[in-house]
């Protein structure tokens, strides 16, 4: 089967006032239909730029993007992002928020059914109670909630989601987690995710893309991820590969920041003291509360 | 000081006191002078500001404008809510239009930065210039007009005087909008048309109401000025009438006026503004 998104050579150049510069430089990537990829990488590798360019919101310099057999231009509603912020129009309610999208793409259907497809979704994002509130009136993570029924209800070709759960604390980000992959589960889409959390990445994708730093970043490893779905949070970080496949991700970013604090240091003479001039150490975002407890059932499976 | 009961009512009312109170003790007041027989031979006024009239003679004199607000005894002898009324009407329609002009001229101005630097300086070098020297100037623009030349000549000036707030704070608020929103609108892939219904001027509407709040208080500045200069019966006409005929009682009565009903105006605005709030 051909794959269904292609991203070919894609580049992204900026102009700066020191000449121009690659963010990204020919990224390759091919996803299969119904898979779930996600892009790893240092904040500013360019891995935000990637899934921008992808939703049609950042101009492509060079290369180009397939997607279902037809090369994209601009942004449309065949796509759905879920923004790192939930991007939801404060003067509507989350109703309103999702019909808005719903109206555009279903309007061949009658209101009825359009409002039966917004009701749907938010319900099965678990806002059946609060679907008629003004964002202001919703915690974070419900008004993400909204942000992730908003992307599923277009029924989109695809998904794009730009560290979604960024912003929320680890509590509601497993919630999250949970409704989108059920969410995933059920309609089938191809998704690509961007994030810099490797948990998160573990327990939602098929494959990890980890990307190099930028600029010109590009593809550094891929890894297969190939935990049994429907996946369960703690039968995942139960399965014996996910200890593995979690150090070789930290590896990687770990690699990858000594990698760039080796140019700075190069870069500056003399070298300048490493804690006022290297990036943060690689963040894994390890939330200690739920952690803690898988890394004990592993010693005792042990 | 701590706060007391009905701090609210006294407080404002002490402050009252005190001003009425300094205006008694500055006004003139009559004084008969009488010859050595007791007769009465003339009269003077007396005080630090001799000419300016006391309370008891402010009130007094503006009894039958008060009593009888909707009084109409002649064109430039009305009660004064009649008068206040015809202003409020002259004023309404050149708010209008300054609304209708500077609004949609306050968004080009927010999504065109060309279109900013081409006026930018026109409006920056018009914006400060004074009703008393539009209003000649729209005399003239109507002077084909006939009888109508002057009430279109006032439309004129509140219109450009009080559009500047709205235009320079609906251009603010577009600029304002935030990208995040504009994304949702591009990836919706919105019309022109939706994109400005649904996104753009909601976001703006905030922005948008305070210019609205502040052209208000503008236009009924201007009121004065206009109705001063072209002799139209309202309050800003009755007070100049009543100073050329020399009753200066009433001229305190129209400063009040116009005070309590821009005093009112801006307290309905705000009220209306904190409605489109949105977070």
């Amino acid at each position: 089967m051909s794959d269904y998104v292609q991203l070919s050579n894609l580049t992204k150049i900026y102009p700066t006032p020191k000449g121009p510069v690659a963010v990204v430089k020919d990224f390759n990537l091919n996803i299969k239909k119904g898979e779930f990829v996600t892009l790893i990488g240092h904040s500013g590798c360019g891995k935000s730029t990637v899934l921008s360019m992808l939703a049609g919101l950042n101009d492509i310099t060079g290369g180009g993007i397939i997607l279902a057999g037809k090369e994209l231009t601009g942004a449309a509603p065949d796509r759905g992002v879920v923004f790192q912020s939930p991007c939801l129009l404060p003067w509507m309610t989350a109703f309103e928020n999702v019909k808005l999208g719903v109206d555009q793409v279903f309007y061949t259907a009658d209101k009825e059914e359009r409002e039966q497809i917004v009701e749907y979704y938010l319900t099965v994002v678990g806002l059946g109670d609060s679907m008629h509130k003004k964002p202001a009136e919703l915690s974070q993570g419900m008004r993400q909630r909204v942000g992730i029924a908003r992307a599923f209800a277009l029924s989109p070709k695809m998904l794009l989601l730009d560290e979604p759960f960024g912003m929320l604390d680890s509590l509601t980000r497993y919630e999250l987690q949970q409704v989108l992959i059920e969410l995933w589960r059920k309609d089938k889409k191809t998704a690509l995710m961007v994030t810099h959390d490797v948990d998160e990445a573990l327990f939602l994708s098929d494959r990890i893309v980890c990307m190099t730093d930028g600029p010109e970043a590009e593809v550094g490893d891929i890894i297969e991820v190939n935990f049994p779905r429907p996946r369960e949070r703690k039968a995942v970080m139960e399965h014996p590969d996910y200890y593995p496949l979690r150090e070789r991700l930290i590896e990687f970013l770990e690699i990858h920041a000594h990698k760039n604090k080796h140019k700075q240091a190069a870069a500056a003479q003399p070298p300048a003291p490493s804690a006022t001039v290297t990036p943060p150490p690689p963040k894994p975002q390890l939330p200690l509360p739920v952690n803690a407890p898988a890394k004990e059932s592993l010693l005792h499976s042990v | 000081m701590k706060p007391f009961k009905l701090d609210w009512l006294i407080l404002p009312l002490i402050g009252a006191l005190v001003v009425i109170g300094a205006w008694h003790l500055l006004a003139g007041k009559k004084v008969v002078v009488k010859d050595a027989e007791g007769n009465v031979t003339s009269e003077e006024r007396v005080g630090a500001i001799a000419a300016l009239p006391n309370v008891k003679e402010t009130w007094e004199s503006s009894k039958p404008y008060v009593m009888e607000p909707f009084a109409h005894r002649g064109e430039l002898d009305q009660g004064i809510l009649r008068f206040t009324w015809l202003s409020l009407i002259l004023v309404a329609k050149g708010y209008f239009i300054a609304l209708l002009i500077g609004t949609p001229l306050g968004f080009f101005l927010g999504l065109s930065k060309a279109f900013t630097k081409m006026t930018d300086p026109i409006i920056q070098v018009l914006r400060p210039v004074s009703p008393l020297a539009w209003l000649p100037l729209g005399m003239v623009l109507f002077l084909g007009a006939g009888k109508n030349a002057s009430d279109l000549a006032a439309l004129f000036t509140i219109a450009i005087c009080a559009m500047w707030p709205t235009v320079l704070n609906t251009a603010v608020g577009v600029r304002a909008i935030p990208q995040d929103y504009l994304n949702v609108a591009k990836v919706l892939k919105l019309s022109r048309w939706k994109t400005l219904t649904k996104v753009m001027i909601p976001a703006t509407l905030p922005y948008m109401f305070t210019g609205f709040r502040l052209s208000l208080g503008i236009a009924w500045l201007v009121i004065v000025a206009a109705e001063m200069l072209t002799g139209r019966p309202g309050v800003g006409g009755f007070l100049w009438q009543q100073y050329n005929a020399l009753i200066y009682e009433q001229i305190i009565l129209c400063i009040l006026m116009i005070g309590l009903v821009g005093f009112v105006l801006d307290r309905l605005m705000s009220v209306v503004e904190r409605r489109f709030k949105t977070a």
